[in-house]
């Protein structure tokens, strides 16, 4: 079967045992999204700490519930932003955005995408890419309103710029 | 449906098929496609629409290549033969029905029907005093279930929203029936409105609709029911079924997409008043004020879709010489095999009704570490289309304990032999998760 390139093994063991998981306090933001076609949804809280005088990531904190793929991914997610700054996790988000968007046609960098590489055959099954990217766009919009939050007015006009839809 | 004495065990002693399923599939051109590197397409989402016989397909395009005009409008004669087009395919329409054509309002589906009867009924409060009867406000109740696709249970909460009218619903069973327990309290003289499906899109269950009808009528409110999957599928006869309003879609009954049908009895229908405004509804328009004219037009604002009637009459034949007894016999047969062959599957559970007592032919279930996305990819890669998720019935999902499900529906051109595929994909799932 095909779906081996979509199914690699490092996709069904984040599935399996996702990393970060669970709801953790304190926290600086929470959102709820939903995938409407399919059911996959995501509450997912954000954490930020100063780093240099810039805000990043301390903590990104999860409960899903939903496809391979999007559990997957949100794991994943966890591993790419946790304990960097936002904006340089903004670019690894852009990265994977494109990744997801490239229909097989792209070459994943792993030194900035790591684990993540893998979806690379996720790509090629359109009606899978929302799955990849819940987690992604939730991220995104919990950052968003965290930096709010601290009254960061340039990075969340970056991270709500295509940040993802809050669902309540 | 006629009740079931036993489930019988998969390719054990089944009688002659009641349809001649090889030569049905010879009608549809696209079962001769390929999916997923040459697998034959093995189509198991007719509820969410069906495929299109050639008489359908060279019904809509013969209207087009020779009969196309505006109906309703010109003194030409292609524009003559139009609209006898599109008048005859309400009386066909009609007539598969058991009703009258002056009962028949196409509409764009079942979900804009249904839309239809709520804006009549908010409209209601400034239409005029012939249209009082349909206003709704504070202190009136409208009655709906929990097994609802959304088309029949959003456009009614919002309809409350809009109204400050209360909105009540018949509970489900974990088994997938309705609660009926309660209801003396739910059907009350303060029910403007009952609204309730005739066959679940998801479970398959066909509720007792004629005695929730009695009991509305009882107190004076309309009964809605929401036909989408029953009229494709059994012979449904409008002067049987109680309804005040009946609605459905042409996509789910072999025809095309863009055309549904909202029956309802005249008298209402004369007393409504519109929903959605423009040319060909209206009588005489000054800018200080229009009226409208008599239905069914009245609810038919804009060109019609004749090409796309003419389709659905082309459908309501195709059926009709099937024999609708014989769809009804046909899907039962495939949904008893379907619901043995996955009760053999460890880890799986079937959402709804075991048998086929009271139950049509939608097979949706849950399967143990693996989600319904990733089983219907399997599915997929094998050629077998289902639907995943929660099928526009979320709540119905949260109230049988599942987030979400994988749904097989069966049509007139599915086979016994795709039954036995599903329930062996499903097997290699398992497998390919390393779950078996």
């Amino acid at each position: 079967m095909e779906l081996g390139s979509m199914y690699q093994d490092i996709i069904l063991d984040h599935y399996r045992r996702p990393m970060h998981a669970g709801l953790r306090e304190p926290f600086d933001a929470e959102v709820h999204h939903v995938n409407p076609t399919c059911g996959d949804e995501v509450t997912l809280r954000v954490t930020l700490k100063d780093a240099d005088g810039e805000a990043a990531v301390a903590d990104v904190s999860y409960e899903a519930l939903g496809c391979s793929i999007s559990q997957a991914s949100v794991s994943m997610m966890t591993e790419l932003v946790i304990g960097k700054p936002v904006s340089e996790a903004m670019d690894v988000s852009a990265e994977f955005l494109a990744l997801m968007q490239s229909r097989g046609e792209a070459e994943p960098d792993e030194d900035v995408l790591g684990d993540a590489v893998a979806f690379e055959g996720v790509s090629r099954y359109p009606a899978r890419i929302k799955c990849a990217l819940l987690g992604w766009m939730a991220w995104k919009d919990a950052t968003a309103r965290a930096l709010t939050e601290r009254g960061d007015a340039s990075l969340e006009s970056a991270a709500a710029a295509d940040g993802g839809r809050e669902q309540k | 449906m006629t009740a079931s004495s036993e489930v019988r065990a998969p390719g054990a002693g089944r009688e002659p098929d009641a349809l001649d399923v090889a030569a049905i599939r010879a009608d549809f051109p696209i079962l001769d496609r390929t999916v997923r590197g040459g697998n034959p397409l093995i189509y198991l989402d007719s509820g969410a629409t069906s495929q299109k016989p050639r008489q359908v397909l060279d019904a809509e395009r013969e209207f087009y290549a020779t009969r196309n005009a505006a109906a309703h409008r010109g003194a030409h004669l292609l524009g003559e033969e139009a609209t006898d087009a599109y008048e005859g395919a309400r009386a066909k329409v009609a007539a598969f029905l058991g009703g009258e054509a002056g009962e028949i309002v196409f509409t764009k589906s079942a979900t804009e029907s249904i839309n239809l009867i709520a804006y009549a009924m908010s409209n209601a409060a400034t239409a005029g005093p012939e249209s009082a009867r349909f206003a709704i406000g504070p202190g009136d109740e409208v009655l709906v279930t929990e097994m609802e696709h959304h088309a029949n249970l959003v456009p009614w909460q919002q309809l409350c929203v809009r109204t400050g009218a209360t909105l009540r619903w018949f509970p489900v069973t974990p088994e997938g029936r309705l609660d009926l327990s309660d209801i003396g309290a739910l059907i009350n003289p303060r029910t403007k409105l009952v609204a309730v499906t005739h066959q679940s899109n998801v479970t398959g269950t066909v509720p007792p609709v004629s005695q929730i009808a009695a009991a509305a009528h009882a107190v004076g409110a309309l009964v809605v029911v929401d036909g989408a999957q029953s009229v494709p599928h059994r012979p449904v006869r409008v002067a049987e079924l109680g309804a005040d309003f009946l609605a459905f879609s042409g996509h789910k009954m072999l025809g095309p997409s863009g055309v549904g049908v909202l029956w309802a009895r005249r008298e209402l229908l004369e007393a409504m008043p519109p929903f959605i405004y423009g040319g060909s509804m209206i009588e005489v328009v000054r800018m200080e004020g229009s009226t409208f004219l008599p239905p069914p037009d009245r609810f038919e604002g804009g060109v019609p879709a004749a090409a796309q009637a003419v389709g659905l009459a082309a459908a309501c034949d195709y059926l009709d010489r099937l024999g609708m007894a014989n769809v009804a016999a046909h899907e039962e047969a495939l949904t008893e095999h379907a619901l043995a062959a996955l009760a053999e599957i460890d880890g799986l559970r079937i959402l709804g009704p075991l048998s086929t007592d009271q139950r049509g032919g939608a097979v949706s279930f849950v399967l143990d570490e693996i989600h319904p996305h990733d089983v219907g990819q399997v599915l997929d890669e094998l050629g077998i289309a289902v639907r995943t998720g929660h099928h526009c019935a979320w709540p119905l999902h949260r109230a049988l304990g599942a987030q979400a499900s994988t749904r097989a529906t069966f049509y007139v051109y599915n086979t016994h032999d795709e039954v036995e595929a599903l329930a062996d994909g499903i097997r290699q799932a398992r497998k390919f998760f390393g779950v078996a």
